[in-house]
């Protein structure tokens, strides 16, 4: 067992783990934090992306004890108290789900593919950068509409100060 | 996944003397993304795993004029977006953001791409095109000399790839044929035009990993240009066969591949 230390959601988490325990396990099992899911559990399909230093990253794909001194934001991390985020709101404004199994996920490499492109991201690179996330239910035509608006609707407050 | 015992050096020495305490027992991790899976599926299980992510002399890049350095434990991520690899050698950049996914793109590292030489790993076939050289905390090796085969480089136990280095060539581009389930190249060819030539690397068709495609170098070295391949054959027997195509398939991808890389290469 080892002990590590992960700041979580901004509140520094700490946990003894065996060392192949997996950062979705941790998150999981020792925090309760079941918002990440575990879809194909062989890094292809994106439903428990997280963040780890501010990268989106397969927490199924990462153990534990590799995050032990990073930062991992999960989506419950995201909301502000009851304020959706943007693109929790926009997901939810443009039915970007049905199920809801992948959206975790899909809402972590939106917010990841926002903060890399910002308002110049356009329909061709959202599809191309969804390439690791899979959903059965929605065609990702909504999906890919709602990580639009959010991207557009990111930028409206650095636009407003200017 | 079988237990295992995570360690974490902050540098080179602390690292191998790691290895040299654990033995075959131990596996360096780098950005885990082969490494992992492949323990989830107990197809590996290494008693000790070395995290080379902290490693501080792995990281970084360095362009000087058209020569380019890419530390090992630098991710596809990096690789696919500095500014100045996309400047000075645009295909090589391109490659690296046609690798996994952007999640996978994050962690997954060039050393570790390079020391695991999958089969259809896209890096080898630049390194190959490019005669790049591998660096190890022992030595420096030509790409030629490195990738020996299947999952097989030149590299010895516990020996770390530390960096790539390569010259840019006038012209260059990556072209991948992805499977579409599972996004690894079925093919993808790296051509690289400098004065004294055209080198082609091919990854994902050869049975024994990437390989350089001499025929097609001869050829467009004469006349950079798609058709200068039309008139070859690429021998089937030299080709991976298997449910998601038969050997006469990748053959024949060879030549398409190159073709569209050669298109690219005037593109970009």
């Amino acid at each position: 067992m080892t002990d590590v230390t992960i700041t979580v959601n901004g509140r520094e988490m700490k946990g003894s783990v065996e060392d192949r325990t997996l950062l979705v396990q941790f998150l999981r099992e020792n925090l309760g934090l079941t918002g990440t899911h575990v879809g194909c559990d062989t890094s292809q399909c994106g439903a428990c992306v997280v963040h780890v230093d501010g990268k989106a990253v397969k927490s199924c794909t990462m153990l534990a004890v590799q995050a032990s001194g990073s930062s991992v934001t999960t989506i419950e991390g995201l909301a502000n108290g009851q304020e959706l985020h943007p693109v929790q709101a926009a997901f939810r404004e443009h039915h970007g789900l049905q199920c809801g199994y992948c959206t975790p996920g899909m809402i972590m490499t939106a917010v990841d593919m926002i903060e890399r492109h910002g308002s110049s991201l356009d329909e061709e690179t959202v599809r191309e950068e969804l390439d690791g996330n899979i959903c059965r239910c929605t065609g990702y035509h909504n999906i890919v509409k709602a990580i639009l608006a959010a991207a557009g609707a990111s930028q409206a407050p650095a636009m407003a100060a200017e | 996944m079988y237990e295992t015992s995570y360690h974490r050096p902050s540098s080179l020495a602390e690292a191998t003397q790691l290895a040299a305490e654990k033995g075959d027992e131990a596996k360096y991790l780098s950005g885990g993304m082969t490494l992992i899976p492949t323990m989830k599926q107990r197809l590996a299980a290494p008693e000790a795993l070395i995290d080379l992510r902290h490693v501080g002399e792995l990281k970084g890049i360095s362009v000087n004029g058209r020569s380019i350095r890419i530390g090992g434990g630098t991710t596809h991520a990096e690789v696919a977006t500095n500014e100045e690899i996309k400047s000075v050698c645009p295909g090589f950049a391109a490659l690296a953001g046609l690798i996994g996914d952007p999640a996978v793109r994050h962690m997954g590292t060039v050393g570790g791409s390079v020391a695991n030489f999958d089969p259809a790993a896209d890096y080898p076939a630049a390194l190959l095109a490019l005669g790049g050289t591998i660096h190890t905390d022992k030595r420096e090796i030509p790409a030629d000399e490195f990738f020996q085969g299947l999952f097989e480089t030149a590299l010895d136990e516990g020996e770390i790839v530390t960096a790539v280095s390569f010259d840019a060539p006038d012209q260059c581009a990556y072209e991948k044929f992805r499977n579409p389930a599972s996004r690894y190249a079925m093919c993808g060819v790296f051509v690289a035009k400098r004065a004294d030539g055209v080198k082609v690397g091919v990854t994902g068709a050869g049975a024994s990993g990437a390989f350089r495609w001499s025929d097609g170098e001869q050829a467009l070295s004469g006349n950079f240009a798609p058709e200068a391949v039309d008139g070859l054959t690429v021998p089937e027997g030299d080709m991976v066969s298997d449910i998601h195509g038969s050997s006469a398939y990748r053959a024949n991808l060879v030549k398409v591949v190159t073709k569209r890389a050669v298109k690219k290469a005037h593109s970009h």
